[in-house]
């Protein structure tokens, strides 16, 4: 089984990097682009069986830091 | 004072963290991050700057969740100091035993030059040397130096009296000016800039030196 686990910085917290992507848009011609944040996504191929609550728990101590970062999990 | 130095994989201050301590009278120890024990008897464990686990997934995860840092947490919790520089202060903060974290620089760019830092009034071993108010300069080197805490932690932080080093002039859009702050205990400190990289005069400064000199001296009364 796979899972994806998306890790953004929290709402509120300022992306730089986002910032970075939305003025580079604007520079191409991009009109109305009124936010770009920019996260990061992780794949993980999991034995059978393993629990949403166990990818939790991995997105907790290691995967994202939750000071400034939210996640969600994708099972599949 | 005893003193170990914690070496990761891409730690590339660790001789420099190791020379000014050694300087200010520690006797120091390199520690390798598999190792599971401190040496015994270790008063200041110390993390040092570099690119530990090449920054991967974020700066200092990987390292924070390391064998010797189960050591570390434990070495805190008995109430034994720790002292975290640049990349240290992110695996300090990744270890949950300093609050906030460290984002990538507001102007997306490494920053490698000397900083002026303000000494805050902090009451804690590691400012000994220095007078509340005094203006030092330091070198800071770091892509993601951007420190973060939410407005109530700030004002738990400031209330408290746990900021310990300000930037004169913000170079990387740390919340509040922040360079360095300490634990509720005041035994863990970390910071973005480098006192040992401004400890003897071949370094184009000493103002770093009174750190190490002060804390080590505290430590000898203790």
């Amino acid at each position: 089984m796979k899972a994806r686990v998306h890790v953004m910085l929290k709402n509120g917290v300022l992306d730089p990097q986002g910032e970075a992507v939305r003025h580079a848009l604007g520079a191409l011609g991009f009109d109305g682009v009124e936010g770009v944040r920019q996260g990061k996504v992780i794949e993980l191929n999991l034995a059978d069986g393993t629990s949403e609550a166990t990818v939790t728990e991995m997105c907790e101590k290691l995967l994202a830091n939750t000071v400034i970062e939210s996640y969600t999990i994708e099972l599949a | 004072m005893k003193a170990a130095v914690i070496v990761f994989p891409g730690s590339n201050c660790d001789r420099d963290l190791q020379v000014a301590l050694e300087r200010a009278g520690a006797d120091v120890k390199m520690v390798w991050h598999k190792d599971t024990e401190l040496p015994k008897g270790v008063d200041l464990v110390a993390v040092p700057g570099g690119f530990s686990f090449g920054d991967y997934l974020r700066c200092g995860a990987i390292a924070a969740n390391s064998p010797i840092c189960r050591s570390l947490v434990a070495h805190v919790e008995r109430g034994g100091y720790a002292l975290g520089i640049c990349n240290g202060f992110q695996v300090l903060t990744e270890t949950g035993l300093l609050p906030g974290a460290l984002r990538r620089n507001a102007n997306l760019k490494y920053i490698c030059k000397p900083v002026s830092l303000r000494v805050e009034a902090c009451d804690t071993d590691y400012l000994a040397g220095y007078k509340a108010g005094q203006e030092v300069t330091v070198p800071i080197a770091h892509h993601d130096g951007n420190y973060y805490v939410d407005d109530a932690k700030l004002t738990q932080l400031q209330g408290e009296g746990r900021i310990a080093f300000s930037y004169v002039n913000n170079p990387n859009g740390s919340v509040a000016d922040i360079a360095g702050v300490v634990s509720k205990n005041r035994r863990v400190l970390g910071m973005m800039p480098h006192p040992e990289r401004m400890a003897e005069a071949s370094h184009g400064g000493t103002d770093g030196r009174a750190m190490f000199d002060g804390l080590v001296s505290q430590m000898a009364l203790a």
